[in-house]
């Protein structure tokens, strides 16, 4: 029992840092309908610079998660403004290949930047030391990365359902002409909802930072994890992002611990399963 | 294709004669991605080497083509090789980090009549992939069996393994079963995991409850290890009663200070520690924090380079700069020096290196950094591994 509760946490802990990256994806991908393979980037470049400002710079975690928040943001907004925009509405061919292209040149720059070494992020003594919570000890970044994820998901959630801001993403969505007409400039908010998916790649490429490293290859090696993650929530879903980073973490975690030989074997099995049975994601019926 | 490979190799073969007074070495390793430090440390090695002992071999240079192979490709690797040897004519091949690219590429010396000094790839097979092959490195086998003894000695019985579900990863699960077992000892939990795993939580909770009262490890030096060590510390295993054994990979001298001082006291058995008390380990961590840039960063791969080229420098003082891969490698059998780790040799029949294998404890030296302190020596050490098959 005692176990299963101690693979609990370890899962919950996975699920929230991977749902914060994969949110902003799913985002951009059910709202704005940009198949944005560039992701996995603004997530490392997030990472990257935190990891520049805290080892080299001499930045305390808080400000340096903020920064790097900021930092990618502002990295992003030209290239919404003179890349993105064109593809918006364009053939998904086109889309994947301008942002699986924009990857390399990301992974390249950042690279030759800042050297093609694994970056750690230096952590205050109270995230990265274990904490005990009673029934087993757990790192504190973990504890930071399952407050993250249940601070994004509801945020996200009073965003688009309770705000005007939501109404709007949501209109601009549904009908972009209709909306326009209505006096909505849909521009910038298609511009807002990029952004509001590239911070979220940046959060979680730092919170997340423990669990799934910065390294030079980040953006391809879980674009495939992050990309799974999506089709099985059902794109533009946060509930069902959540879902399936919860059921992607508990499988991932509990395989690992009776079956550690099989790698990743039920993870895609799952994932197989998924997306035959339920094509329009693990909660689509509920928008059907 | 065969045919052309092989006019090619002829052709290179023709060529090696008109190079003389160049004698090229071209060396594979990981110079990007995760794995890039000890690409980096090749470097060093190397540099260092020829910065004490120069840059020519009576009266022929050397010069040094590096070629990039960041993860394990041996498809990839054998195409950098046979580059190597065609377009760019090298007389010998050196480098390899992973056993699967050392493979691919051992597959080309006889054709090629090349010798390969492997600086670091420690699987115990790869020398009798060719008679070519010479090794200045480690075998997981060597680092392996003297941890048994400890784990023995100091009151172990029940122990699980965990280790990187490749090459060299079994080799080490082999190896300490193997000697375990003839310590009296019993391995209760083997784990291999791919060598993709950043997240070790699972896995310590399994030790945990396998009721086993050590854990010894292995996993390639770089992004995992740091993973292991951190996870082992933050899910409470010491706290469990379960003490943590491993290869030197686990604390490779970059990555101590990000442990701090929840390793320290941590037993690892290896080949070689920057911290080694010796006149010619002075002189060649001096040079080689000079090569390398970040001091901090200079580790293992650099001592299996810098040795890989004393084997290389005499096989060039043997063969006269020529290329003959058979006089190189016969010049260099029961070859013995003192190396920065230790008195080492090349044993005549495997073409592997025999060398101190050392128990050491991570440690905090006065300045507050961290190093790896040699407690006990384990003295000229063969490749059992090779016995063993």
């Amino acid at each position: 029992m005692l176990t299963i509760l101690a693979l609990g946490t370890d899962a919950l802990a996975y699920a929230m840092a991977l749902f914060i990256v994969c949110v902003g994806l799913s985002v951009t991908l059910g709202l704005m309908r940009i198949a944005n393979l560039a992701h996995g980037a603004f997530a490392m470049i997030g990472g990257y610079a935190a990891s520049h400002l805290t080892t080299d710079a001499g930045f305390g975690f808080l400000p340096a998660l903020l920064v790097a928040i900021l930092v990618t943001v502002a990295a992003a907004l030209p290239i919404e403004r003179f890349l993105y925009r064109r593809i918006y509405g364009a053939p998904q061919l086109t889309q994947v290949l301008m942002t699986i292209g924009m990857t390399f040149v990301i992974v390249g720059t950042v690279n030759f930047v800042f050297g093609p070494t694994l970056k750690s992020i230096v952590l205050p003594e109270l995230l990265s030391g274990p904490v005990d919570i009673g029934f087993r000890s757990i790192a504190g970044h973990k504890l930071l990365a399952i407050g993250c994820g249940a601070v994004v998901a509801l945020g996200l959630w009073v965003l688009f359902n309770h705000t005007r801001l939501g109404l709007c993403l949501r209109a601009t969505v549904a009908d972009a002409q209709m909306t326009g007409h209505l006096g909505v400039h849909t521009a910038s908010i298609n511009a807002v909802g990029f952004v509001l998916g590239v911070g979220l790649a940046a959060l979680g490429g730092v919170v997340g930072a423990q669990l799934m490293p910065v390294e030079p290859y980040y953006a391809l090696r879980y674009l495939m994890t992050f990309l799974v993650v999506v089709s099985m929530g059902g794109a533009g879903s946060i509930g069902g992002t959540l879902a399936a980073c919860l059921l992607l973490a508990t499988l991932s975690t509990f395989t690992q611990y009776m079956f550690p030989d099989f790698g990743d074997l039920f993870l895609y099995l799952a994932v197989i399963l998924v997306v035959v049975a339920m094509p329009r994601g693990l909660l689509g019926w509920r928008r059907a | 294709m065969k045919r052309f490979l092989a006019a090619a190799l002829a052709v290179a073969v023709l060529c090696g004669s008109a190079l003389a007074g160049t004698v090229k070495v071209g060396v594979i390793g990981p110079f990007s991605g995760p794995f890039a430090l000890a690409g980096k440390n090749f470097k060093a090695g190397i540099d260092a080497y020829m910065a004490l002992n120069g840059a020519s071999v009576d009266g022929n240079d050397v010069e040094i083509v590096y070629r990039d192979l960041p993860q394990p490709d041996p498809a990839k690797s054998a195409a950098l090789a046979q580059e190597l040897v065609v377009k760019q004519g090298v007389q010998y091949l050196a480098g390899f980090y992973f056993t699967p690219n050392a493979m691919a590429a051992a597959a080309l010396t006889e054709p090629g009549n090349v010798p390969m000094v492997i600086f670091n790839a420690a699987t115990s097979s790869i020398v009798e992939k060719s008679p070519f092959v010479v090794r200045t490195s480690f075998t997981m086998w060597q680092n392996t069996l003297p941890m048994t003894k400890v784990a023995f000695e100091r009151g172990m019985r029940r122990v699980a393994t965990v280790v990187s579900d490749y090459g060299p990863g079994i080799d080490a699960e082999n190896a300490f079963r193997t000697g375990f077992a003839q310590q009296g000892g019993a391995v209760v939990d083997s784990v291999r995991l791919p060598l993709s795993t950043t997240d070790f939580s699972a896995i310590m909770q399994r030790i945990k409850d396998s009721g086993a009262d050590a854990v010894f490890a292995f996993l390639p030096s770089g992004p995992p290890t740091l993973g292991f060590v951190r996870a082992s510390e933050e899910n409470g295993l010491k706290a469990a009663g379960v003490t943590l054994l491993a290869t030197g990979d686990l604390t490779q001298e970059p990555d101590l200070a990000a442990y701090g001082d929840s390793a320290l006291g941590l037993l690892t058995t290896y080949h070689y520690s920057i911290a080694h008390d010796s006149p010619e380990n002075l002189a060649f961590v001096a040079a080689g924090r000079a090569a390398i840039g970040n001091p901090g960063d200079l580790t293992f791969p650099a001592v299996g380079a810098f040795d890989g080229m004393h084997v290389i420098y005499a096989m060039i003082a043997a063969t006269g700069g020529q290329k003959n891969a058979s006089v190189a490698v016969d010049a260099v059998r029961g070859m013995a020096w003192t190396s920065p780790r230790g008195p080492v040799s090349i044993d005549p029949a495997t073409r592997h290196i025999t060398q101190n294998v050392y128990l050491r404890e991570v440690a905090k030296a006065a300045d507050g950094t961290y190093y790896n302190r040699e407690i006990e020596t384990f003295a000229q050490q063969g490749d059992p591994g090779l016995m063993a098959q």
